[in-house]
C-alpha cells in the first residue's frame, strides 16, 4: 500500500494537450474516484500512473519516491481493465497467478495466494477453466482476482464494471466495497456511474477537459459543488440551472429572473448589485406547492415514473426543468404546476462559472 | 430445421462440393496420368482411370533419376526460408503493429514498392551482385533471395495478426511484472501461432514452387531445385508425362505433411475470451 502523488501532471500527444496540469494527492489506503464526460483525460491520467503512458510535463510519486522513469513492472501496481484483457491461453488459476510467476514467486507462496483471492471472489470451481468459457461476470471476477493475489501497492481501475448488466454492476460494486474494507489498499477508480462514484468514493475527483473541477468528498460534492460543470455532472436527473440577476436589499438577498419573479436566497454573497448569476437547483428539492410568493408556474410536457419516484419535465418559461418528487400525486399533474424553491437547496454560480462565495448579510445597506 | 434452410444447406454444401471438385481435380489427374503405364497413355482415349495401373514411373523418379537430389535441395532450400522468413516476420510485424517510430510511413512505403517489380526485371542485376559473392549454383543463395522476397509479405501477414491482438493483453503482462520482450514471447507469441503457421505455409509454399530464380541461379542437378528438376524431363523431342507427374505427386507429400502438421494452429479463435466483444 502506498500514496500517490501527482503533480502538476501534463500530458501531450503530438501537438493535441489532453491534460492541463493535474495536481492530486492520494493518501494510502484511499479510494479515489475519478469521474468526468468521455475524452476529458480519466484513462489517460491512470495509464500515466501505471506507467503505459509517459509523463509529457510534471511529476508522479508512488510512496514518496518519482516513477516517471519507471517502467510498470517496476511500479508494482495492479490495474483492472474495462475489456479485462485476461490471458486467453491461460486457466483462470494461470490467469491470476501470472504476475507471482514472472517474479518468481515461490510455489507454496503462489498456491495460498491462488486459493485465497479464489475464495474471496468465489471462483474456486473455476480455476481451471480457460477465459472463454467463463461469464462476463465471471471474467470480471477474475480480472479482479489477478490484481488481488499480488498484493500491489495500488489498485487502478478504468471502468470495470462497465461491460456488466445493471444487476451485476450493483453486486460487483457492494464486493469491490468490500473487498477496499477488507484489504485497505489505494485505489483509483475510473468510471461513469454516479452511483458507483457516490457509493465507492471516499474522495472524487471530476475532471473536464484536461483539468481537474473539484476534489472531495461525494457529499461535498453533492452539496456543494465549486462550479456549473461539477454541478450539472454530478446527480442524476441532473440539476435545474436558471439565468438571474444578484439584488441585495437590507435583510435580504434575491435573484431575479427575467420575468421579473424574486427567488429568496438564505444569505447574501460577495457580488455585485445586479450581477448576472446562474441559480441552480436539484430536481429533488424542488417543491411543488400551491402558489405563492416565489413560486413559478410550469407547463407539463411528460411524466416519467422510475417507481421510486417521479421525473416531471417541465416547461419553465419555454426551458426545460425538471423535478423529482416522491409524491404519487404527480403522475396526475398537468397542464401546469406550481414550483418554489427552498432557499437553503439553491446554488449561485456567478458570470464565471464558479460558486459564488456567500457573505454575511449588512443591515442598513441598500 | 425447417425445410428451407434445409435446402439452403444443401445448395451451400453443393457449391462447396463444386468448388473442392474444381480444385481438386488437377491434382486428381497428376495422379492418374502417374500410374499410367506408358503405353496406355496415347491409346486408350480420355479415360478417367486407366485400364491397368502400374508404379514404373514412381519406380524410375525414384531410383534413376536425380530425383532425389531435387527433392532434398527443395526441402533444404524451403524449409529454410519458411524459418527465417517467419522468424524475421514476426518481429518487424510486432514492431509495425505495436511501435511507432520515425521513418515507419517509409519503411512500409518502401516495402510495398518492392513487391511491385516484376520478378523477371530482376533477375539480371540480382545475378550480378550474387555472382562475386559466389552465391550462384548454391542453396545458401536461394534461400537469400527468397528470403529478401517473402519479408515484406510476410511482414504484412504477421503484422495483422498482432493488430488482432488487444493491446491491453500485452498492457496488462507488463502491469504485471513483465518486461515488453516476456509480454511479446508469453502472452502474445502464443496467441498469434495461427499467424506463425500461416505465414510458415505461405513461404514454405512460395520457395518449395519457385522456378525463375531456382532455373536462373542454379546450373546442373547438384543444387538444382525440384520445379528445375521436373524441367530434365522435357527431352529435346519429346516430354515424359508419366514420370513428370510421378515427380509431381512426390512432390506434394512434404507439402501435404507440412500443412497437416500446422493445420491445427491455422484454427481461428484462439483469442477468444481475452476481452468482451
Ligand atoms: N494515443 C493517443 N493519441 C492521441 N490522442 C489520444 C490518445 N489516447 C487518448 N487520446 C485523446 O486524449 C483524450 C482523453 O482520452 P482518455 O481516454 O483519457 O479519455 P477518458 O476520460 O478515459 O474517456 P472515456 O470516458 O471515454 O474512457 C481524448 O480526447 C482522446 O482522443
Ligand atoms: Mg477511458
Amino acid at each position: 500500500m502506498a500514496s500517490i502523488d501527482i503533480r502538476n501532471v501534463r500530458k501531450n500527444f503530438g501537438i493535441v494537450s489532453v491534460l492541463h496540469g493535474v495536481d492530486l494527492s492520494i493518501k494510502n489506503g484511499e479510494f479515489v474516484v475519478l469521474v468526468g464526460p468521455s475524452g476529458c483525460g480519466k484513462s489517460t491520467l491512470l495509464r500515466m500512473i501505471a506507467g503505459l503512458e509517459e509523463v509529457t510535463e510534471g511529476e508522479i510519486r508512488i510512496d514518496g519516491k518519482r516513477v516517471n522513469e519507471r517502467a510498470p513492472k517496476d511500479r508494482d501496481i495492479a490495474m483492472v481493465f474495462q475489456s479485462y484483457a485476461l490471458y486467453p491461453h491461460m486457466n483462470v488459476a494461470e490467469n491470476m497467478s501470472y504476475g507471482l510467476r514472472i517474479r518468481k514467486a515461490a510455489r507454496e507462496k503462489i498456491t495460498a495466494a491462488v486459493s485465497n483471492a479464489a475464495r474471496k471472489l468465489e471462483l474456486q470451481p473455476l480455476l481451471a477453466r480457460r477465459p472463454k468459457a467463463l461469464s462476463g461476470g465471471q471474467r470480471q471476477r477474475v480480472a479482479m482476482g489477478r490484481a488481488i493475489v499480488r498484493q500491489p501497492k495500488a489498485f487502478l481501475f478504468d471502468e470495470p464494471l462497465s461491460n456488466l448488466d445493471a444487476r451485476l454492476r450493483e453486486q460487483m460494486r457492494a464486493e469491490i466495497k468490500k473487498l477496499h474494507r477488507d484489504l485497505g489498499a489505494t485505489s483509483i477508480y475510473v468510471t461513469h456511474d454516479q452511483i458507483e462514484a457516490m457509493t465507492l468514493a471516499d474522495r472524487i475527483v471530476a475532471m473536464h477537459e484536461g483539468v481537474v473541477q473539484q476534489v472531495g468528498s461525494p457529499l461535498e460534492l453533492y452539496d456543494r459543488p465549486a462550479n456549473l460543470f461539477v454541478a450539472g455532472f454530478i446527480g442524476s436527473p441532473a440539476m435545474n440551472f436558471l439565468s438571474a440577476r444578484y439584488e441585495v436589499s437590507g435583510e435580504t438577498a434575491g435573484a431575479r429572473l427575467p420575468d421579473g419573479t424574486l427567488i429568496a436566497l438564505s444569505s447574501a454573497y460577495q457580488l455585485e448589485e445586479g450581477a448576472a448569476v446562474t441559480l441552480g437547483i436539484r430536481p429533488e428539492h424542488v417543491e411543488m406547492s400551491p402558489a405563492s410568493e416565489g413560486s413559478l408556474r410550469a407547463t407539463v410536457d411528460l411524466i416519467e415514473p422510475t417507481g421510486f419516484g417521479i421525473i416531471l419535465h417541465l416547461g419553465l418559461h419555454g426551458l426545460p426543468f425538471n423535478v423529482f418528487t416522491l409524491d404519487r400525486a404527480a403522475l396526475t399533474a398537468g397542464p401546469t404546476v406550481t414550483v418554489a424553491f427552498p432557499p437553503q437547496h439553491l446554488h449561485l454560480f456567478d458570470e464565471t462559472g464558479k460558486r459564488a462565495l456567500e457573505s454575511s448579510l449588512q443591515k442598513g445597506k441598500g | 430445421m425447417n425445410s428451407y434452410s434445409i435446402f439452403g444447406t444443401a445448395l451451400h454444401r453443393l457449391a462447396i462440393l463444386c468448388y473442392v471438385v474444381f480444385a481438386l481435380f488437377p491434382l486428381f489427374w497428376l495422379l492418374k496420368v502417374s500410374v499410367t503405364p506408358n503405353d496406355l497413355l496415347y491409346s486408350e482415349g480420355v479415360r478417367m482411370w486407366p485400364s491397368r495401373m502400374s508404379f514404373e514411373h514412381f519406380r524410375f523418379v525414384l531410383v534413376h533419376s536425380a530425383f532425389p537430389v531435387f527433392f532434398r535441395n527443395s526441402m533444404i532450400v524451403a524449409g529454410a526460408t519458411a524459418v527465417i522468413v517467419t522468424l524475421l516476420a514476426s518481429l518487424s510485424g510486432y514492431a509495425l503493429s505495436r511501435f511507432t517510430f520515425r521513418g515507419k510511413y517509409w519503411l512500409v512505403a518502401l516495402m510495398l514498392l518492392t513487391q511491385m517489380f516484376p520478378l523477371v526485371m530482376l533477375v539480371a542485376p540480382i545475378f550480378k551482385m550474387l555472382s562475386p559473392l559466389g552465391l550462384t549454383n548454391s542453396l545458401t543463395g536461394l534461400v537469400v533471395v527468397y528470403t529478401a522476397f517473402n519479408i515484406p509479405f510476410a511482414t504484412f501477414l504477421m503484422q495483422s495478426f498482432f493488430d488482432g491482438i488487444p493491446k491491453e493483453l500485452e498492457e496488462a503482462a507488463k502491469i504485471d511484472g513483465a518486461t515488453q520482450f516476456m509480454a511479446f514471447r508469453q502472452i502474445i507469441l502464443p496467441l498469434t501461432l495461427p499467424g506463425i503457421a500461416a505465414t510458415l505455409g505461405f513461404v514454405f509454399t512460395a520457395a518449395w514452387s519457385e522456378l525463375l530464380f531456382a532455373l536462373m541461379l542454379i546450373s546442373g542437378n547438384s543444387a538444382a531445385t525440384f520445379p528445375v528438376g521436373l524441367l530434365t524431363f522435357v527431352s529435346k523431342f519429346s516430354v515424359d508425362f508419366g514420370q513428370m507427374m510421378a515427380a509431381g505427386v512426390l512432390a506434394l507429400i512434404p507439402a501435404c505433411l507440412f500443412f497437416l502438421f500446422i493445420q491445427r494452429y491455422l484454427v481461428q479463435g484462439l483469442t477468444a475470451g481475452a476481452v468482451k466483444g
